[in-house]
């Protein structure tokens, strides 16, 4: 009897030992807690807050309002629309052979591709945006041997405009996407090819029926990352459009930089970030988020 | 050409009739890296207009940045502004990280998704977010503001990164040795810390990066004499192309490739050893 009930105290100190244990572990984020809180999310909600008063300082949804009935504004998040959508479909059809291509290869071999698909992605994003700019410009290298060779007469318009940002962008975005795709490919169990293969398939037809859809969440991973980072991307169009792709994030920082607009800018931003928040909102619903967050990194 | 009737897969399927897209993944890494490596050649051209190849050679342009105060200025203190970020980020995200892993309260998932929306949010709303804030506390043009603003922009990186490294450590290891009598920390330090260190200098590593390249919210928040290299690059960028800044962009690609080669040696030996 005695026994019993020392074992229930002793239990219920070690149940009340332990809690404060996982306690104290958890303040070990602390730190990490306060920093997310005070440079990101306390001046972001006080944006939001800002974004909810007019010129005059009363409060309206003026800022909102004026982004649906001035063309301006809805021209711009055309753009950027247009932009990040055709950025990530170029990613796609470029991604995928190279994605397949680095799958299919032998060890030694996928080192050295992996390291070439790795290397721009630890570069500079504004010295890849400057070699771009040298690239293509009007005198540019591309150009220059364009002519040479006789492949076309007059220097092509390749940068300061859309081409310029989208060629640009692919490049940045284009290891955001082969990774997660990649990583799906490898994971794909060789045995169901060899089965489809055995069953009488052809190359291309075990391609499309067992390979194809097994990468797919690799597919989808990548696609949403590059598409959120695409709506917020800023420098290479601000460098290689040439002032005529105007994104999102351009606008708010004219508005910051001439104006000293924190409302209409911070509900640029605001709408911006409910955009992104949507998107990957969806992808988590398809697909797992771990995977989404797992593979990219900032822009 | 036997290499061509060989069988490319355990499918059977001969290199022969792979060699398109052989030739196609090799045209799209071409595309990945050659346009950013043709730089540096053009920038040892002695000319005033970029050529490749030179026509004729000469360092006219990296004596320009590095006889160029400014663009020292700069240099230093972008090279300053990622040390620091490394040395504040990686402790922070190693605690984290093993904080949220071994608690394994239900919060953890909810405060790893909120530790890492540095990543999700929008760089420039968190750049101007910054900036107003930053008036306010007079933290513009200051180290310390700049430091503080790197390291969150840098967080959600390490975390994942380091906590990857956790989950792969089998945490046994530190109950023996907390059995044995070592205490929390000292277990950590002693038995946990040396086994995940590849992935905390990949994330250390990546802090580095991280920081160097941050255009956006330098782009608001440092200024005159603390203005980060990227940022004096970017407002150059956007009047002219300045023949200097291929020889700055040489020199980043220079400092970016040794830290990636440093990543990719540290990575390695954890595969060796595992």
């Amino acid at each position: 009897m005695a026994t019993s009930i020392t074992t229930a105290r002793n239990a219920e100190a070690l149940r009340r030992d332990e809690r404060r244990e996982r306690l104290l572990l958890f303040g070990l984020s602390l730190p990490a807690l306060v920093m997310v809180l005070l440079v990101i999310l306390v001046p972001v909600g006080w944006l939001f807050w800002l974004s909810l008063f007019n010129d005059e300082g009363v409060l309206s949804t003026y800022n909102y309002s004026r982004m649906l009935e001035s063309k301006s504004y809805v021209r711009i998040f055309k753009t950027t629309f247009k932009v990040s959508f055709l950025t990530t479909l170029i990613c796609v059809l470029i991604g995928y052979p190279l994605a397949y291509f680095l799958s299919q290869l032998s060890k030694r071999w996928v080192t050295i591709g992996l390291i070439a698909v790795l290397l721009p992605f630890w570069t500079s994003l504004l010295v890849r945006t400057y070699a771009w700019l040298v690239v293509l410009q009007r005198k540019g290298l591309v150009n220059e041997w364009g002519m040479e060779f006789g492949w076309w007469e007059t220097p092509l318009r390749l940068v300061h405009n859309l081409n310029g940002t989208l060629i640009g962008m692919v490049h940045i975005m284009l290891p955001f996407l082969v990774l997660p795709l990649y990583g799906s490919m490898r994971s794909i169990d060789v045995d169901y090819l060899k089965a489809a293969a055995n069953l009488g398939a052809t190359p291309t037809k075990s391609f499309w029926f067992v390979f194809f859809p097994l990468s797919l969440p690799g597919l989808f991973a990548g696609i949403t990352v590059v598409f959120v980072l695409c709506l917020g991307f800023f420098v290479t169009p601000a460098v290689l459009g040439g002032g005529k792709v105007i994104m999102v994030s351009m606008k708010i920082e004219t508005l910051i930089d001439l104006f000293f607009n924190f409302g209409t800018a911070s509900a640029l931003g605001v709408v911006l970030l409910v955009l992104t928040l949507a998107v990957l909102f969806i992808a988590h619903k398809l697909l797992s988020l771990d995977r989404v967050l797992g593979s990219g990194g900032g822009a | 050409m036997n290499w061509l009737q060989r069988p490319a897969s355990d499918t059977q399927i001969t290199h022969g009739r792979r060699l398109w897209l052989y030739i196609i993944g090799v045209l799209i890494l071409a595309f990945l890296i050659i346009p950013t490596l043709i730089v540096i050649p053009m920038s040892f051209s002695q000319s005033q207009y970029l050529e490749f190849p030179p026509r004729v050679w000469g360092v006219r342009w990296y004596e320009n940045y590095f006889n160029s105060i400014e663009w020292m200025t700069a240099t230093w203190v972008s090279i300053k502004a990622a040390f620091w970020t490394v040395l504040v980020t990686t402790p922070i995200a190693t605690m984290a990280a093993y904080g949220l892993y071994v608690s394994n309260i239900r919060a953890a998932r909810f405060i790893f998704v909120l530790l890492i929306t540095p990543m999700m949010v929008p760089v420039v709303l968190i750049a101007i977010g910054v900036f107003f804030a930053y008036t306010r506390l007079s933290l513009n043009n200051t180290m310390v503001g700049l430091v503080l603003a790197h390291s969150v922009l840098a967080l959600p990186m390490a975390l994942i990164v380091i906590s990857a490294g956790l989950r792969s450590y089998d945490m046994n290891q530190e109950r023996v040795a907390r059995s044995l009598g070592a205490s929390r920390l000292k277990a950590f330090l002693v038995v946990t810390l040396p086994q995940i260190r590849f992935s905390v200098v990949t994330g250390a590593l990546l802090a580095f990066i991280v920081s160097f390249d941050e255009v956006i919210v330098a782009l608001f928040i440092s200024g005159g004499d603390m203005s980060t290299i990227t940022r004096s690059m970017f407002l150059a960028l956007r009047d002219q192309i300045d023949p200097t800044i291929a020889s700055i962009s040489t020199v980043m690609i220079l400092i970016t490739t040794v830290v990636f080669l440093l990543a990719q040696v540290l990575g390695k030996s954890k595969n060796r050893e595992s």
